[in-house]
């Protein structure tokens, strides 16, 4: 595949790095022209020294034939603007940015960015995991987080504990799907009734989840 | 109109002010709070110190009931980004942002945003100036106010007074 990277951090090199082991063709973007410099000393003359958000230098790196552009840089606005110009000018099929606050996940999504990658999002979910501070653990994005996969475990504060699960008013577009109770999963349905220890894996939109988060476990 | 910026340099603290003074209600964001100190003392809006790239902020500033939302910071990308958190998140009915460089402005007005750019904007009226004169370009171009006095005239010119009087010492 032929790939453009935009960006020449320690995200952009490793990525290009891999890239390259991996036996793709790539070409780097990096306005800094002494970080440009010393990553073209190490891995070649892949490297071009200018904004890669400037549809001239997409053009001098090849942007019309990319597969692939990978905006990795530490701006969101840069990465968006970035992937944009290349979709908009250069047609460039698939277009990742890299995305810093998770909130603009779903807005890049919006704009016709295809992938997004957002390392504070990830972080937070590895310490959800360890740490279930709320109650509410982030399993999954889809969507580029547009539908997430919560889960939701029960204490004896829930106010649903002791409830059957059509009792409770969840938001049109949210459900529960499976109740892991002892370590077993089981279906849920909707005369299930709740019980403190419960663990409710739980499917919902985004905007939805501090509605399911008050009425689940109730904060 | 109630209008959101995104913004407070030297083009937005103007902006707001001249907005306000219609009696439009705005909104400035800016990321710095010293940047609010370029509006004056008479300014009635409300000033949000946070990015008028998220989300929060540009609720926080009313993004839901507003009319109009103008990008105007010293990024390029800030504001297209900002601009587009407007117009499509949030729906705002106008969003307009300044675009410095007249190749990305173009990129831009292809996606739908309303773009200003600072370069064509001077650039013309420099044009017009240089052949119809400063007048002919309403007032972007400002003429002068006085002939200019040479370098010898000014030194000659006798000082004003400076008042002999005692200095205050400000040590405690």
């Amino acid at each position: 595949m032929y790939v453009v990277v935009i960006g020449g951090g320690n995200v952009g090199y490793y990525l290009t790095r891999e890239l390259l082991a991996a036996g793709h063709e790539v070409v780097m973007i990096e306005k800094n022209p002494d970080r440009a410099r010393q990553i073209a000393d190490e891995l070649g003359k892949i490297v071009i020294p200018n904004d890669g958000c400037e549809g001239r230098y997409q053009a001098e790196a090849g942007m019309g034939r990319a597969d692939v552009v990978a905006a990795v840089t530490g701006d969101d606005e840069d990465n968006l603007v970035a992937c944009q110009v290349a979709k908009m000018r250069f047609n460039v099929p698939r277009a990742i940015a890299r995305v810093n606050n998770p909130k603009n996940e779903s807005l890049f999504r919006e704009l016709a960015i295809d992938d997004t990658v957002s390392p504070t999002r990830a972080i937070l979910a590895a310490i959800e995991h360890e740490i279930p501070v709320h109650g509410l653990l982030h399993l999954a994005d889809l969507e580029g987080g547009e539908v997430q996969v919560l889960e939701a475990q029960l204490d004896e504060r829930s106010a649903v504990v002791g409830k059957e699960l059509r009792e409770i008013p969840l938001p049109e577009g949210s459900t529960v799907a499976v109740i892991v109770r002892d370590n077993r999963a089981l279906a849920a349905r909707p005369e299930t009734r709740l019980r403190a220890g419960d663990a409710l894996l739980t499917i919902t939109s985004a905007e939805q989840e501090a509605e399911i988060r008050r009425l689940l476990i109730g904060e | 109109m109630r209008v959101i910026i995104v913004g407070c340099g030297r083009v937005g603290a103007r902006t707001a002010t001249e907005l306000d003074q219609r009696g439009d209600h705005v909104t400035v964001i800016d990321t710095d709070l010293r940047a609010f100190t370029r509006l004056p003392a008479t300014f009635g809006g409300v000033t949000i110190r946070g990015s008028g790239t998220d989300e929060d902020t540009v609720r926080q500033a009313g993004a839901e009931m507003a009319d109009l939302l103008m990008a105007l910071t010293e990024g390029d990308n800030r504001n297209a980004m900002a601009a587009q958190l407007g117009k499509h998140r949030f729906r705002i009915p106008r969003v307009i942002a300044k675009i410095n460089d007249p190749l990305r402005a173009e990129a831009y007005r292809t996606l739908g945003l309303e773009t200003m750019c600072r370069t064509v904007l001077l650039a013309d009226a420099l044009v017009k100036a240089a052949a119809e004169g400063a007048a002919a370009t309403g007032g972007w171009v400002e003429p002068p106010t006085a002939e200019p006095r040479s370098v010898r005239d000014i030194l000659s010119a006798p000082r004003p007074e400076t008042p002999a009087g005692p200095t205050e010492s400000s040590e405690a």
